[in-house]
């Protein structure tokens, strides 16, 4: 029994062990942290923040995918409606960017419980299927409202002062602050994986009708769950407005959803640090092959048929699979 | 035993519950008494209803017509989650493990679950190390013990059925349906198994799904045998095994 006790707490092989932190999480985080630190020395910083940007997205995709195995086709509805309130409140009604961000996150979060009371009693497709048709709706108000400006979209929005003392007009400060946004998130997302909620939505996962009748409403969890992940999103939507100075169509276009999906599976799918990495990936790839035009789409299409075909698991995944452990 | 005692003995009751899938009736008027603190075995041929019984009685299946009373309640209505929390909880045909969570985990969701909701999702999983103990001992209780960390879907399929077992045992059910609990296991497993069955009735009710004959006769207070969707025997082994239409729905079909 005592040794039964013992090898009932693996050290930090098996994901979902409570308790302890794996020691290689925070070894992979520290490495993170300490490379995002220095990149601005050797990298263009808007560069890095639209890379932080999505790394947040795509980490906020991952906690329905990966944790609990809700396929959404719509979150670029959540993304690019806290892109726009952010874009309006900071531009229009002044708002400080802290709030504006916290207003976009707050729509998010709003837009997310409505997408997940009408999607989340349906199972696979179908659930897919509900979240495209309503970000598509979505992208219609954007086309049509007054306040979103069409095709132009929000421009020239104020970065403004962060608490009142922080001039984000200075690039440096920009930069550090983006990246104190988005080890927030990260954090959250990986107390939300580690957390007893978080244990039921694994489960929830793995076996459905078993949860259910071991007593748990599924379906709360799911929409909870859900939630979480529109607000997550619409945080690095709105930080990507005030990074950008701009909200527009390209943000609540389905491509959008499209491209989150593809970090993440690039990355690797369930993992902790996959979608970041995903999407510093792909994001380097639009960027250094805009010259090539819309050739970068076939590109992307290309790698996507790779990924699926040779490494199911992600360049994280696969990783893991390599060092035995869940990176 | 007088009348009203009699009632009062029963935990779990179907009036008229009946089951149709585009025209075609799964299950017609079943009338079930289960008594508290007795072993249940419904039994019959391939595609008798089995199965669909279960689906009614723990609302993973709306039923068409009929009524299903718990401790004299009516839950024909209630869902599926909300019948757990009353005691209520069932196994599968398949075995349903949570696939990719070590033994130890899979016993402790459930364990989680009694403790109230988990919705708490900016705490840390550190809080579920005080249920590791009692996992452990449920583990323990149906020789998992060496297993905690083992995934389960690396366990052999009588492990998993047990693993099963525990953490149904783990909401501490008054009444548990078992779905088929010694399906595709090997003999050694089959008596592991009868054993741990005999073992958690001593102070609730179990209703199973057995098709295995012998495995009945050992267990059952009580069989039902089902035919066609319909009650075509019930009593005792000896009695229901004696009958002849029991005999002639088993030929008829080939089975067993
Ligand atoms: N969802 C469904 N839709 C249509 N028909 C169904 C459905 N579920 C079960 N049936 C039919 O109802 C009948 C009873 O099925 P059930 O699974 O309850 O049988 P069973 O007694 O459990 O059989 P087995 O011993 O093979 O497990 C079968 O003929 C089956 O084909
Ligand atoms: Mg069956």
């Amino acid at each position: 029994m005592a040794a039964a006790r013992d090898i009932a707490e693996p050290k930090g092989r098996m994901a979902g062990a409570a308790g302890a932190i794996p020691r290689h999480h925070y070894a992979a985080f520290a490495v993170m942290v300490a490379l995002l630190l220095v990149a601005p020395l050797f990298v263009y910083p808007i560069f890095l923040m639209k890379v932080l940007c999505f790394a947040l997205f795509a980490s906020a995709f991952n906690l329905l995918i990966g944790y609990v195995g809700l396929v959404s086709f719509g979150h670029a509805a959540f993304f690019g409606g806290a892109a726009y309130i952010t874009g309006h409140t900071a531009k229009v009604w002044g708002f400080p960017p802290e709030l504006a961000i916290l207003a976009g996150t707050a729509a998010a979060a709003l837009l997310g419980l409505g997408f997940g009371l009408l999607a989340i009693r349906r199972q696979g497709i179908y659930f897919a299927m509900i979240t495209l048709a309503l970000a598509q709706m979505i992208f219609f108000v954007s086309l049509q409202a007054p306040f979103t400006g069409g095709e132009d979209g929000i421009q020239a929005v104020p970065r403004g002062v962060m608490f009142g003392f922080l001039d984000l007009g200075d690039i440096e400060t920009l930069y550090f602050v983006v990246l104190a946004i988005f080890l927030g998130g990260f954090l959250l997302i990986y107390r939300i994986i580690h957390s007893p909620f978080g244990h039921v939505l694994r489960a929830i996962r793995e076996n459905e009708p078993r949860a259910v009748s071991l007593g748990y409403k599924v379906d709360h969890y799911k929409l909870l769950a859900f939630v979480l992940s529109a607000a997550l999103a619409g945080l690095a939507g709105g930080t990507k407005t005030i990074v950008f100075q701009l909200a527009s169509l390209t943000d609540v276009h389905w491509t959008m959803s499209g491209e989150v999906i593809l970090m993440t599976l690039l990355g690797g799918l369930g993992t902790v640090f996959g979608p970041a990495v995903g999407a510093l990936v792909l994001v380097s790839l639009q960027n250094y092959l805009a010259q090539i035009g819309s050739w970068v789409t076939v590109v992307q299409g290309t790698i996507f048929v790779i990924c699926v075909l040779t490494f199911r698991r992600g360049i994280i995944g696969e990783l893991g699979r390599l060092l035995k452990r869940s990176l | 035993m007088g009348h009203a005692e009699t009632a009062a003995d029963v935990i779990l009751e179907t009036e008229g519950l009946t089951k149709e899938f585009r025209g075609f009736v799964a299950v017609k008027g079943v009338n079930l008494k289960t008594r508290r603190g007795s072993i249940h075995a419904l039994i019959g041929p391939n595609g008798a209803g089995k199965t669909t019984c279960f689906n009614l009685l723990t609302k993973f299946l709306v039923p068409t017509r009929g009524r299903i009373l718990y401790k004299g309640r009516d839950i024909t209505h209630a869902r599926p989650a909300d019948i757990a929390r009353l005691g209520l909880v069932r196994s599968f045909q398949i075995s349903a493990v949570f696939d990719h969570l070590s033994a130890l985990e899979n016993v402790r969701i459930a364990l989680q679950r009694a403790r109230g909701g988990s919705f708490d999702f900016w705490r840390s999983d550190g809080v579920l190390r005080d249920l590791n103990a009692r996992a452990v001992d449920l583990l323990d209780a149906v020789g998992l013990a060496d297993f905690a960390a083992t995934p389960a879907v690396e366990l052999p399929y009588g492990r998993k059925r047990a693993l099963e077992i525990a953490t149904t045992l783990a909401l501490e059910p008054e009444v548990m349906l078992l779905d088929e609990p010694t399906a595709g296991m090997g003999h050694e497993d089959i008596s592991r198994i009868v054993a741990l069955i005999r073992a958690v009735s001593a102070n609730r009710t179990i209703l199973m799904v057995e098709h295995n004959l012998s495995v009945v006769a050992d267990l059952s207070d009580t069989i039902t045998v089902l035919a066609r969707g319909e009650i075509l025997a019930e009593g005792d082994y000896a009695s229901v095994s004696r009958n002849p239409d029991v005999v002639q729905a088993y030929m008829g079909s080939g089975n067993d």
